[in-house]
């Protein structure tokens, strides 16, 4: 008999203030560029300053993050921590390979390093809290939150753990943003809030942000969704992936007329949102439709925001007006469907019903 | 209850050889990969000993049939590890199940961005590398290059226990039902980002690599790629499959001490290895062999050395470290180690933990010098990384 | 009174170590700079061992002998002194 996946408790750090939890995206960050940081909250409210000296971005981001997911679960320590991130704390890498180069690999230190390693979020966590359990990392570009979500889904359905601390996060640096300028990865011209989704160039605006959520299989009061199903395909061609989102809603006993919105990952690469505007005109045409990367801009976690999203849609009842994408308006909905995928790659489906 | 996972193929490119059977002779001849470095131009050449893979990228996109200058090292030695893995499971058709990947890294695609990291400003020559270094953009070239499609494939990075992590979700996916068959392991190629970085922790020994031995120095870094086809017990009795070995037991614990170092005692390291005994059912007198994590860091033996004492109540059984043979190859010493444990099994031989001579003044602890020949059911495999990671598999020839 | 030579490695030390909160006034000549003083770690030791190399010229081969050189400004002064004479 496998046990139900809840989540209990979110925290987030990104684009937005979505660090302060009392709201649901009421003031809404604007911004106009190719890349787009996160906003800060003021870490010395959470870091002690001797641990903040050695803390790249990443590693803050996440310390917030992580710290207002565990207190709304209202636990001091989980059963096991499973990070997902694209690259890590890259701004440290990027700072040691520098150094490497420009000094010919003489006066380094170890610090750089040590961040630089993909699994330093969760162990930093672990270590901080004193949590001796399984600590996972996955770093699949934009399917690593997911992986991690699917990681702690097994194990909490097969009662190997209660209370598991799941993560996503991603730093914005600036040799990343022009190289991947360069290929038309990232925009080459500034692009509005307002504008991105609609815009027509080729690439991203790349963000950055950290989402951390507590999952369990015991429900509490604090309890936003119940985790129903997960899909991950590293290839899928275009014309394969209708087929492919009703064979896996089929799979788990769902039709289309089961989910009261779908969620897309449209991020404004005229090269790869016709992907998701084939779904949006075909499939699901007559679903309520929303969007977030206009919001958190582009990032190998940036799913996580919108899993953040999805839970903070459930537990206020509220869909912003900022989020819809098409007209058909819902009320409360119940059941969500999350679809993202980046430059057609890594494909990955998630269905939340509200607890 | 416990039943292992099969495991119907194995695959392996490290600097004792290109294949598992080359891989296998070399430990049985005593012959080891350690040697100045080559490939890689730095100034530390004269200060440190690696574990290189003789052969070029050129060579190696030669052999695959890749184009000059199209992947990135990491890539490479996995495509030749995952390729060489499927053949001997004998699978044809890699979309005939359900079927995963999983790739263990630390440094991706690392080596051509440290290369061209300037370069990239300067012409668009190599902008074919700008996006692989991400970890993932390697396991997905893997993926490419074996014809998986439409597939869960994924990569873990938990500094020097990846691939062990990457062998323990896929047994987990079998084991829940989640897929039919994976191919699970890792890759890691040298890069100077790795050696500069190792070198920054004061770790590296300037000769070679003496694990468990009062007077180690430090370890040397290697490179390697290393990947196990796992298959469900439902494919296995329909084709009729040979089975190589099982995985038997997995266990990964959080030593929550130091973010590079492991704890006195080896909290994480006992955690891990009593997790692995409890899911495979046995207790440590079944253990026959141990192939210890042993890099030859003076704390990584200390804090093993005391964590096996305490697992096996002092009657450790014989051990030895392989990594005076390979180096250390980070993201995947454990898959390189699976197969070295599977290897043990197959041929019921104790790989010797070379350059050893002086036992450590703080424990009674030896391990196995000399090739060894003794019914092998049942080995334990440790891998301990960075941020406190600590992962241990069981193989045995039983399910 | 603070040597020049100990005022300058309070100041590169509370730089190299990113100790934002602390003055060099804060750190006195023979306060432990590991354990209860200071409170730096293992991973600050290797820091310092970068420093002693970078600025000065003095190249440890084993980070054991960081702990005694280390233990507090008094100590890397008169290490530096001696190694400089």
């Amino acid at each position: 008999m496998k046990l139900e996946v809840y989540i209990n408790s979110i925290g987030s750090v990104s684009v937005q203030k979505t660090f302060d939890d009392s709201g649901f995206l009421d003031e809404v960050v604007d911004y106009e560029g190719t890349s787009v940081k996160a906003v800060d909250p003021t870490y010395r409210d959470y870091i002690p300053p001797a641990a903040a000296r050695r803390m790249a971005k990443g590693l803050k981001m996440s310390a917030v993050s992580s710290h207002n997911a565990l207190k709304e679960a209202g636990l001091d320590n989980v059963d096991a921590i499973i990070v997902g991130t694209g690259l890590g704390c890259l701004g440290e890498s990027e700072k040691f390979v520098r150094d490497l180069l420009d000094n010919d690999e003489q006066y380094l230190t170890p610090t750089r390093f040590i961040q630089s390693s993909h699994n330093t979020v969760a162990g930093s966590i672990a270590l901080d809290m004193g949590c001796k359990g399984y600590n996972f990392t996955y770093v699949h570009s934009n399917i690593s939150f997911e992986s991690s979500l699917w990681d702690a889904k097994l194990q909490l359905e097969n009662n190997e753990a209660e209370n598991i601390l799941v993560g996503a996060v991603d730093e914005l640096v600036e040799h990343h943003v022009t190289t991947h300028q360069f290929i038309d990865h990232i925009k080459k011209e500034p692009v509005s809030r307002e504008q991105v989704l609609r815009s027509g160039t080729k690439g991203i605006v790349f963000g950055e942000g950290s989402h951390f959520f507590v999952l369990s299989n015991q429900k509490q009061d604090t309890t936003y969704s119940r985790l129903i199903a997960m899909g991950i395909y590293n290839t899928l061609k275009k014309e394969e992936v209708s087929d492919t989102i009703l064979v896996f809603l089929h799979t788990n006993g769902l039709t289309l007329e089961d989910l009261d919105g779908v969620i897309l990952g449209i991020n404004g690469d005229v090269d790869f949102d016709t992907i998701y505007q084939d779904l949006a005109n075909g499939i699901f045409q007559t679903i309520p439709q929303f969007v977030y990367k206009h919001l958190s801009g582009e990032y190998d976690t940036a799913s996580g925001f919108g899993f953040w999203m999805a839970n903070k849609i459930f537990k206020t009842g509220k869909v912003p007006e900022v989020i819809r994408w098409n007209d058909i308006k819902v009320s409360q909905p119940k059941r969500l469907l999350l679809y993202n995928q980046y430059r057609g790659k890594n494909h990955s489906l998630v269905v939340l019903e509200k607890c | 209850m416990n039943q292992g996972v099969a495991i119907t193929g194995m695959g392996l490119i490290s600097a004792i050889g290109n294949n598992v059977a080359d891989n296998f002779a070399s430990l049985i001849s005593g012959t080891i990969g350690i040697s100045k470095i080559s490939r890689i131009k730095t100034v530390h050449e004269h200060e440190i000993m690696v574990g290189e893979v003789p052969l070029t990228n050129g060579e190696l996109e030669k052999l695959l049939g890749l184009p000059a200058d199209s992947h990135s090292r990491t890539p490479l030695l996995g495509i030749m590890a995952a390729k060489e893995a499927l053949a001997q499971a004998e699978i044809q058709d890699i979309s005939e199940y359900r079927t995963g990947l999983i790739s263990g890294t630390t440094v991706g695609g690392m080596d051509k961005s440290e290369q061209y990291f300037y370069d990239f400003y300067e012409r668009d020559l190599h902008w074919n590398h700008i996006n692989s270094l991400h970890a993932g953009d390697s396991t997905q070239k893997i993926a490419d290059a074996i014809g998986l499609t439409k597939s869960f494939v994924t990569t873990i990075s938990t500094a020097c226990s990846s691939a062990a992590n990457a062998i323990m979700l896929g047994a987990r996916m079998i084991k829940s039902g989640e897929l039919d068959r994976v191919i699970v392991g890792g890759s890691d190629s040298l890069s100077k980002f790795t050696i500069n970085g190792f070198k920054t922790l004061m770790i590296l020994s300037d000769t070679y690599n003496t694990p468990f031995d009062e007077h180690r120095k430090g370890l040397n870094l290697g490179e390697a790629a290393a990947f196990l086809i796992l298959e469900s017990d439902a494919i296995v009795s329909k084709e009729n499959k040979k089975v190589l070995a099982y995985v038997k037991g997995y266990g990964n614990a959080n030593d929550a001490y130091h973010q590079t170092a492991s704890s006195e005692n080896g909290d994480g390291a006992v955690m891990a290895m009593e997790k692995a005994l409890k899911v495979a059912g046995i207790t440590p007198s079944k253990v026959d062999y141990i192939n210890a994590h042993g890099t030859a860091t003076p704390n990584n033996d200390l804090s093993e050395g005391r964590a096996l004492l305490r697992v096996f109540n002092e009657n450790v059984p014989e051990f030895s470290s392989t990594k005076p043979f390979t180096g250390h190859t980070l993201a995947v010493a454990a898959g390189v180690e699976a197969v070295y444990s599977v290897l043990s099994i197959q041929n019921n031989v104790i790989y010797p933990n070379l350059n050893f001579k002086t036992p450590m003044t703080e424990f009674n602890l030896v391990p196995e010098t000399q090739l060894k020949n003794k019914e092998i059911k049942t080995v334990l495999s440790n891998s301990f990384g960075f941020g406190g990671n600590c992962s241990t598999l069981i193989f045995t020839k039983e399910a | 009174m603070s040597s020049d030579l100990k005022q300058e490695l309070k100041e590169k030390i509370i730089e190299q170590l990113n100790l934002e909160d602390v003055t060099a006034a804060e750190i006195a000549d023979n306060d432990p700079l590991f354990g209860d003083g200071l409170g730096l770690d293992s991973i600050d030791a290797l820091e310092l061992i970068v420093m002693l190399d970078k600025d000065y010229g003095i190249k440890l081969a084993d980070p054991k002998e960081g702990r005694k050189i280390f233990e507090s400004i008094d100590t890397m002064a008169a290490y530096i002194r001696a190694s400089k004479a």
